[in-house]
């Protein structure tokens, strides 16, 4: 059974305990989008075989919404980490590229400092 | 591993098991060939499961084009062909679903006879239990579409049910049974035999059948597709056709789109054989549950979707306890039952949870994918409306409706009620 730790309250939960709340990071595209902007953020999915980042939410615990790197193939977690941030955070990063050295990031981060900052401040 | 001759197959008959007997079966023929590839294909098709091998065998046997590879990265009918409940049926609720269902459901019924091969079609009668009493009205509902569709179905009640079927229970308190939708026409096949008959016909046509071939690119020039590279060399093609299911995202990677696809694992299980005590196929969608009778003897049943993305081909242990205990509630006899395998498959879930024949970004690759929990049933109908589309470059009356644009669109084809967990 998969089990995640539940980075908000600490809980190491069993997969009975958690929804799964599927594609993480996806940027949101409403009013004003083009339609093509707007199909992609509602329906296209990477779907990945390999290194996922998906939403799961505490359902049967403290009922917040957190992040998981997973791997898809091998069930293997890399680690969770808190919603409140638009990538993976450098320690997931770090987390994946121990297990997996040829794994790469796909997205393009501002940069390295600034990632966490702003969604920090969101919740303290 | 040479070529030998596409006509090596001879027909099947009670003529050929008497010569066969006479001369203690030394002559029987492999049923299909398995040839080097070529370097170029008119049609290449990704997948050797039912939905692949059909396509194929449409394709020959509706327009004539026969000069077809089928590639398969593991073996024929190896995936979810190989690790469904074999369950047959068509009481969709949606016009365009009970068309391409129903397709398929007649296509089954002479299957054996068309392909010259036994796939043990067997029109037991569906059931499918209402438990609550939404499921009473969705139910009903889907009787009187099914009405309009030409399609046969019957709103049965409990009583009814329990002389059908003496062994369930219809007044467990967590789960009583309300009613039924039936179809008498629905029923199972033998799932093997489907993919080994469609490939038998394909071979004969003179298709190639790559097996053990992964397919690791897809090279495209100008927006159209020039071939696919494989585990065993490039392979040319006018055009390809990914009939991948749980795999369509990573080939459509390949291709350079994305499909509103995602992958989950479903699970079934068998029990030990017992007697004849079940000749119908229950369904139960509340309990995530569905039951039929092997020929030999073995309670088939299937499972619930794990919820979260999954190429391991293995689900959540607590989705096999859910299912059996409710079942256990409404078949008590099953609770003394062994369990002798389980095993999982992974299916390409859509929004709608309805399939996708469509034309893609790229000129010329055309995808067959999302049939999710149910693509054993539309294997043939599936077959016969992607040669249409693969053929002519457009989809026909049966397809029109499933292609990629309908998400961009907001033309949903809504099945989550009908056939919204595994079917």
């Amino acid at each position: 059974m998969l089990t995640l730790t539940c980075p908000c309250c600490g809980i190491s939960a069993e997969e009975t305990e958690l929804a799964p709340g599927g594609e993480a990071h996806l940027k949101r595209f409403g009013p004003g989008s083009s339609d093509d902007e707007f199909e992609s953020y509602l329906f296209a999915r990477k779907n990945p075989k390999g290194v996922h980042f998906e939403r799961w939410r505490h359902a049967y615990g403290c009922g917040k919404w957190f992040l998981a790197a997973r791997d898809t193939v091998t069930l293997e977690v890399f680690g969770t980490y808190k919603a409140q941030t638009p990538y993976p955070t450098p320690e997931i990063v770090a987390a994946i590229q121990a297990k997996r050295p040829d794994w790469k990031p796909d997205w393009h981060q501002p940069s390295v400092n600034t990632t966490t900052t702003p969604a920090e401040s969101l919740t303290e | 591993m040479s070529a030998s001759p596409s006509n090596s197959t001879g027909k099947y008959s009670v003529f050929a098991i008497a010569r066969e007997a006479m001369r203690l079966h030394t002559g029987w023929k492999k049923a299909w060939t398995s040839p080097e590839p070529k370097k170029k294909y008119q049609v290449v098709i990704v997948g050797a499961g039912g939905h692949g091998l059909a396509t194929a065998y449409y394709l020959g046997k509706n327009f004539g084009i026969t000069d077809i590879a089928i590639i398969e990265k593991g073996w024929l009918g190896g995936g979810n062909t190989g690790r469904n409940t074999t369950i047959i049926r068509s009481n969709y609720l949606q016009d365009p679903s009970a068309a391409i269902y129903d397709k398929a459901l007649k296509l089954y019924e002479n299957l054996s006879q068309d392909l010259n091969y036994n796939i043990m079609f067997s029109p037991r009668g569906l059931l499918m239990l209402a438990q609550t009493e939404h499921e009473i009205r969705g139910y009903k509902r889907t009787v009187y579409a099914n009405q309009l569709q030409d399609v046969t179905t019957e709103w049965v009640t409990p009583h009814q049910i329990k002389e059908m079927l003496p062994i369930i229970n219809i007044d467990g308190p967590r789960y009583p049974v309300l009613g039924g939708l039936y179809q008498p026409r629905g029923g199972t096949a033998r799932h093997d035999a489907v993919a080994w008959g469609y490939a038998r016909a394909c071979s004969a046509m003179g298709m190639d059948i790559i097996q053990n071939c992964e397919v690791t690119g897809v090279e495209t020039a100008n927006g159209q597709v020039r071939a696919v590279n494989t585990a065993k060399g490039r392979i040319e093609c006018d055009k390809l056709a990914m009939i991948v299911a749980g795999n369509s995202s990573v080939l459509a990677e390949m291709a350079g789109f994305r499909l509103p696809i995602e992958s989950l694992a479903l699970q079934a299980l068998v029990s030990e054989p017992i007697k004849p005590c079940c000749d119908l196929v229950i369904m139960a969608n509340t309990v995530h549950g569905y039951l039929s009778q092997s020929d030999k003897g073995e309670m088939v049943i299937g499972g619930g979707t794990d919820g979260f993305n999954n190429y391991s081909q293995r689900g959540s242990w607590h989705h096999v306890e859910e299912t059996v205990r409710a079942l256990v509630e409404t078949f008590p006899m099953l609770s003394r039952l062994k369990m002798l395998r389980q095993w999982g498959g992974i299916v390409d879930m859509t929004g709608d949870r309805s399939p996708i024949l469509s034309t893609t970004p790229v000129g010329g690759i055309f995808v067959n994918c999302g049939w999710g929990t149910g693509g054993f049933k539309a294997i043939p109908g599936s077959g016969w409306a992607m040669a249409e589309l693969v053929a002519n470059g457009r989809p026909g009356a049966l397809a029109a409706e499933f292609g990629l644009n309908r998400f961009k669109e907001g033309r949903f084809i809504d099945e989550s009620v009908a056939a919204g967990v595994a079917h």
